[in-house]
């Protein structure tokens, strides 16, 4: 190949190795939600009941464990399932069951949903069950929301006041 | 498939080598140029980490900083980072699919495969973390798709994806914990890197200088002529609808929109494992190794020099020979290539005393047997311009035999000791000699081209004789599929044969 040839299909290729490069770093773009939808993202994160009630050590039964191993209660580790229903202006849109966390299903419950809604004004109807219950609600929430298009709602739940966050 | 792959690299390499000569053709710098765009993004990161704010409410403000405010040198830092990062995708998928085509992965050849492996997974570690940092909305996006994939797996106590659910929950410790694996990901990435070359004697890790100038500047001109920038501003509270993705890291992630991530991670995992077996699918079957025979060998060392694989150490001498060391073979890490036999100063066919047996070689291809086939092979040739063609297996020189000439194949042409082509034409065995084997830089069995091409130019011991006319010495180096180009170069080094007389010292 004569050199000039030589030299002008190098620059040829270096041409085409940084411009592939420069453009397939950024481009093309992608769509990665719709834009005229609101997004609603559910995250409850825990910790249920345990399944058997606690028992209070006796004086006799503490004493007898080791000084750093002693405790009123005796628990065991095991905890509930937790249920957790969405109802959007009365419409069932989250049935879901989760089981806890960890090896000894002794750590906390979770959920993470994400789906879209039209924007506007929509009842959001929240139950969920952190017992051993087998019927009933230990927490029912119900709230009006405005949802704008191209924004998240999220949905939180604050263990320590048992309240579910919508925000 | 490896031949469709074979051919179509063939194909691609052959304008490049022309164009850039083959020693520099890309290509055959796969791995040296992905060492090199590793250094690249290390140096420029290294400067832009001076400048930036590891603190998630002011990340996007200090790049912006460094993108715009000093863009003559930051600005470029930047680019530089991402564009030779991208690189590095590039050449390493070229590398795995270059070596799977010239099968450069089975048997012993295991281990740089099997490293490489994790290295595919540590280079996207880095650079999806290094797109976390910039804090846009880009990395809104990859932050909360990533999380999300992440909580597929059950081996978090809470979903990772909490930490993005809006702007209150967003905490700092997370995004500390991404500049921590950003810095640290690339020192083990690099730390693999050299695992991966550990059975590879010579590797090269840096690529010719004119093609590390050329790609640089390649990079260099592209980080000025479209400069990396960021996206608007994160905002967990906005989705971001439409992200300017990096196809290079990111390909996978609109996938995780449309497949369960547990089917991903399957897809991620499986495919992985099924990288990772290649090399026994289905498994070589290991030729014998290489043999030393003390009587023969006088522990001079460049046997274990030349070995591509580092699979020869000099010990000390176990016999009462008055050597010092002498040539151990480790069969684990042999290929059989034989270039350690090339390289041995007594495999020579002018030996007269004693049978022909040198300190090293093949047990299946003995050196003695090898001048039995020269010999052999030249009474059986015809006509004045008779011409030895010597081969390696994979070059595909075996269909050039004809009446005049005659074509002797070993596993590596590097295994052809020099005195060999000056016993053919001393011993007027043949009027030309001509070696044929893969291409520069693309040798089978690594570096078989180059020392011979140094043993004929007598920059490399064992040299070939000065006395040794060169123009009836020819090279062919060609890869097997060009049999046409072989034909060619064959007939024009027949041309130049004088008929029959040899102008021998």
């Amino acid at each position: 190949m004569p050199r000039v040839a030589g030299i002008a299909l190098q620059i040829v290729a270096y041409a085409a190795f940084a411009a592939s490069i420069g453009y397939l770093s950024s481009s093309p773009d992608y769509r990665y939600g719709n834009e005229r939808m609101a997004v609603v993202k559910i995250s409850v994160s825990h910790a249920t009941e345990r399944l058997e009630p606690c028992e209070a050590l006796s004086p006799e039964e503490i004493a007898k464990l080791a000084p750093n191993m002693r405790r009123d209660l005796q628990c065991a580790r095991e905890r509930a399932s937790l249920t957790l229903e969405l109802a959007v202006d009365g419409v069932g849109m989250l049935d879901l069951r989760e089981p806890p966390s960890g090896l000894w299903s002794d750590g906390p419950a979770s959920v993470y949903r994400r789906f879209e809604l039209p924007p506007g004004r929509h009842r959001l109807a929240l139950r969920m069950r952190d017992s051993a219950r087998a019927e009933g609600w230990d927490y029912e929430h119900a709230q009006d929301v405005e949802l704008a298009a191209g924004r998240y709602l999220t949905v939180t739940f604050r263990s320590e006041t048992g309240e579910f966050v919508l925000r | 498939m490896k031949r469709v792959l074979a051919a179509l690299f063939a194909r691609i390499e052959a304008p490049l080598a022309a164009a850039f000569g083959p020693r520099n053709q890309p290509f055959a710098n796969l791995g040296a140029l992905g060492w090199f765009f590793f250094w690249i993004a290390a140096v420029s990161g290294i400067y832009l980490y001076i400048f930036f704010d590891t603190g998630v409410v002011n990340a996007w403000e200090s790049v912006e900083a460094i993108t715009h405010e000093q863009w003559y040198a930051g600005g470029v830092m930047r680019s530089l980072h991402r564009y030779s990062s991208d690189a590095l995708v590039v050449v390493v998928v070229l590398h795995l699919l270059r070596e799977f085509a010239l099968d450069r992965l089975r048997g012993k050849r295991f281990f740089a495969w099997l490293t490489g492996v994790p290295l595919l997974w540590l280079i996207y570690v880095c650079g999806i973390s290094g797109y976390w940092l910039v804090w846009d909305e880009l990395a809104q996006y990859i932050a909360i798709a990533s999380a999300e994939w992440l909580d597929v797996l059950p081996i978090f106590g809470e979903p990772i994806a909490n930490n993005f659910l809006n702007s209150e929950t967003l905490g700092g410790r997370f995004f500390t914990l991404m500049v921590f694996i950003h810095i640290f990901g690339p020192l083990f990435l690099l730390l693999m890197m050299w695992v991966h070359i550990q059975r590879h004697a010579r590797a090269r890790v840096n690529p010719p200088r004119a093609l590390a100038t050329g790609t640089l500047a390649a990079l260099l001109a592209l980080s000025l002529a479209y400069p990396a920038v960021s996206q608007p501003p994160a905002d967990l509270d906005v989705v971001p609808a439409s992200v300017g993705l990096d196809w290079f890291y990111l390909a996978g992630f609109p996938l995780l929109d449309v497949v369960p991530g547990g089917i991903m991670w399957l897809a991620v995992g499986g495919g992985s494992l099924l990288l990772a077996i290649l090399p026994w699918a289905p498994p070589a079957k290991s030729p014998p190794v290489a043999v030393v025979d003390l009587d023969n060998c006088n522990g001079c060392g460049r046997c274990a020099d030349d070995c591509p694989y580092g699979a020869i150490e000099m010990a000390p001498r176990s016999d009462d020979k008055a050597y010092d060391r002498e040539a151990v073979v480790d069969a684990d890490l042999c290929l059989s290539c034989g270039i350690c036999a090339g390289a041995c100063p007594t495999a020579t066919p002018f030996r007269r005393a004693g049978p022909l047996v040198p300190g090293i070689e093949l047990p299946q291809q003995r050196i003695a047997a090898l001048r039995e086939q020269v010999i052999q092979l030249s009474a059986d040739l015809s006509g004045d311009r008779r011409i030895v063609v010597f081969a390696c297996d994979q070059a595909g020189a075996d269909t050039l035999a004809r009446d005049d000439t005659g074509v002797l194949t070993m596993p590596c042409v590097g295994m052809l000791p020099p005195p060999f082509i000056d016993f053919v034409l001393s011993r007027r065995l043949a009027e030309g000699v001509m070696l044929a084997g893969c291409p520069e830089h693309a040798c089978h069995y690594r570096l078989g081209d180059d020392w011979t091409r140094q043993r004929v130019a007598r920059t490399r011991d064992p040299f070939l004789r000065e006395r040794v006319p060169r123009q009836r010495v020819a090279q062919n180096w060609q890869r097997p599929h060009r049999r046409d180009l072989r034909v060619t170069e064959l007939a024009a080094f027949r041309a130049t044969l004088a008929d029959g007389s040899t102008d021998h010292a």
